[in-house]
């Protein structure tokens, strides 16, 4: 008996789903990003109008002065989707664990000079107010925001900033327990120096246009506020009292070098889009920036002393070259 | 003059590789097959991380393309920025 050996190859009927074949003009493999992001969100057949702002549909273009050809191309440069944001936090989380069980088991946290202790409490602890309130803005534009790219992204960095707070509260209590806490909060609500950075996180809880909001909290505060507390305050407590602050702080570190590169992508397909959207973006950058200064000005003296101002002008001019490199000239 | 050629096994990752070979090499010859994608490039293919990360959206060592990898044919050159097969001729 003859075996006759043949060799069958059976090539799919389609590569990916029709509506990503039609949106890149071919047949072809998609990642996984780009099937769980792309025109997921409805934008036609809108039964009911929301009963809480009945002039406007459930998703609405007119939510913000931006305009868009096509709200997908805010892409994320991360490609996070669930799944791979989920991974990577978790790896993220898993060695700044790796840090704090460290500081824990040599005793780090207590050996940590008490002059250190106080100068890390005082600056740095009511941030974990600034973060929860950045949890609150992120979710605002989360849940406004037009298009499925625009707000996972933004739901993302919501609920890092519940973990960034949760670090920050963590920090306080290795170095003073609960007392940390409580002294932080009392700055937050009574300290002078906090004052006026509560007013910016408050105001801007009140904004109504999503991406207005997206500006003030993520690109005008945090991009001043991260570099000012996480590499230069934290490398003038290293230089006085080693480095166990740097170890407790490795998620905020990365979590902002990461993030930001997701904030410039959406800058920079925005204001590519259109000349109406390059002019909106720079007056937003230019008025939230100025307010931003305000309030940080005494956060930063209460940090640096006399050197303050000369810091926060180099980290404008640090704002101003990322939006430059965005596309929006100030 | 020979090909040079990379084959890999087809998953997620290695599809963000293909992409940024068929980039960066524009005589590049894909051969799609199930489960395996092969890569001729007339004398000289280069892999270059810089376009594989840009395509996976995160920092990609070139030594991962190994988990991938079923096999290669040409002179190989390993920089931490290019992986480059090619042939004297």
């Amino acid at each position: 008996m003859a075996i006759d050996l043949r060799t069958v190859s059976i090539t799919p009927l389609r590569q990916t789903f029709g509506h990503l074949a039609r949106r890149m003009g071919a047949d072809k493999p998609a990642s996984r990003y780009l099937e769980a992001t792309m025109d997921l969100q409805p934008v036609e057949n809108y039964h009911y109008r929301p009963t809480w702002e009945p002039e406007r549909d459930i998703f609405d273009t007119r939510r913000t002065a931006i305009t868009m050809k096509d709200w997908y191309a805010l892409k994320d440069p991360r490609q996070y989707y669930y799944g791979a944001w989920t991974l990577a936090r978790g790896k993220m989380q898993e060695i700044a664990e790796g840090d704090f069980d460290l500081v824990e088991d040599l005793g780090l946290a207590a050996a940590y000079p008490a002059a250190g202790k106080e100068r890390a409490l005082k600056v740095f602890l009511p941030l974990r107010h600034v973060a929860w309130g950045s949890n609150l803005n992120k979710a605002y534009v989360s849940s406004y925001a037009y298009g499925i790219a625009m707000s996972q992204a933004a739901c993302y960095a919501s609920m890092d900033q519940l973990g960034v707070a949760q670090y920050v509260s963590r920090l306080g209590l290795a170095f003073n327990d609960l007392d940390a806490l409580a002294e932080a909060k009392t700055a937050w609500l009574q300290g002078a120096e906090w004052q006026e950075l509560r007013r910016y996180m408050e105001d801007v809880m009140v904004g109504q246009d999503w991406f207005e909001v997206l500006i003030a909290q993520d690109f005008a505060l945090e991009g001043l506020l991260y570099p000012l507390i996480y590499e230069r305050f934290n490398e003038k407590l290293n230089a006085a009292h080693g480095p166990v602050f740097s170890m407790l702080t490795r998620f905020q570190r990365e979590w902002f070098g990461e993030t930001s590169k997701w904030l410039d992508a959406v800058l920079k397909a925005c204001a590519a889009d259109n000349p109406e959207n390059k002019a909106q973006l720079a007056t937003w950058i230019k008025a939230w920036r100025e307010r931003a200064l305000v309030a940080l000005k005494p956060v930063a003296a209460l940090a640096f002393g006399d050197e303050a101002d000369a810091i926060l002008e180099e980290l404008v001019q640090n704002l101003t070259a990322r939006a430059a490199k965005a596309g929006i000239a100030l | 003059m020979s090909n040079a050629f990379i084959a890999f096994q087809k998953n997620d990752d290695s599809r963000c590789i293909v992409e940024a070979i068929l980039e960066d090499n524009p005589n590049a010859m894909v051969d799609d097959q199930p489960s395996m994608v092969k890569i001729d490039v007339p004398n000289r293919l280069v892999i270059k991380r810089e376009t594989v990360e840009e395509k996976m959206g995160r920092a990609f060592d070139l030594q991962e393309l190994q988990l991938h990898l079923i096999t290669i044919s040409g002179h190989l050159d390993e920089t931490d920025d290019e992986f480059t097969l090619s042939w004297n001729s």
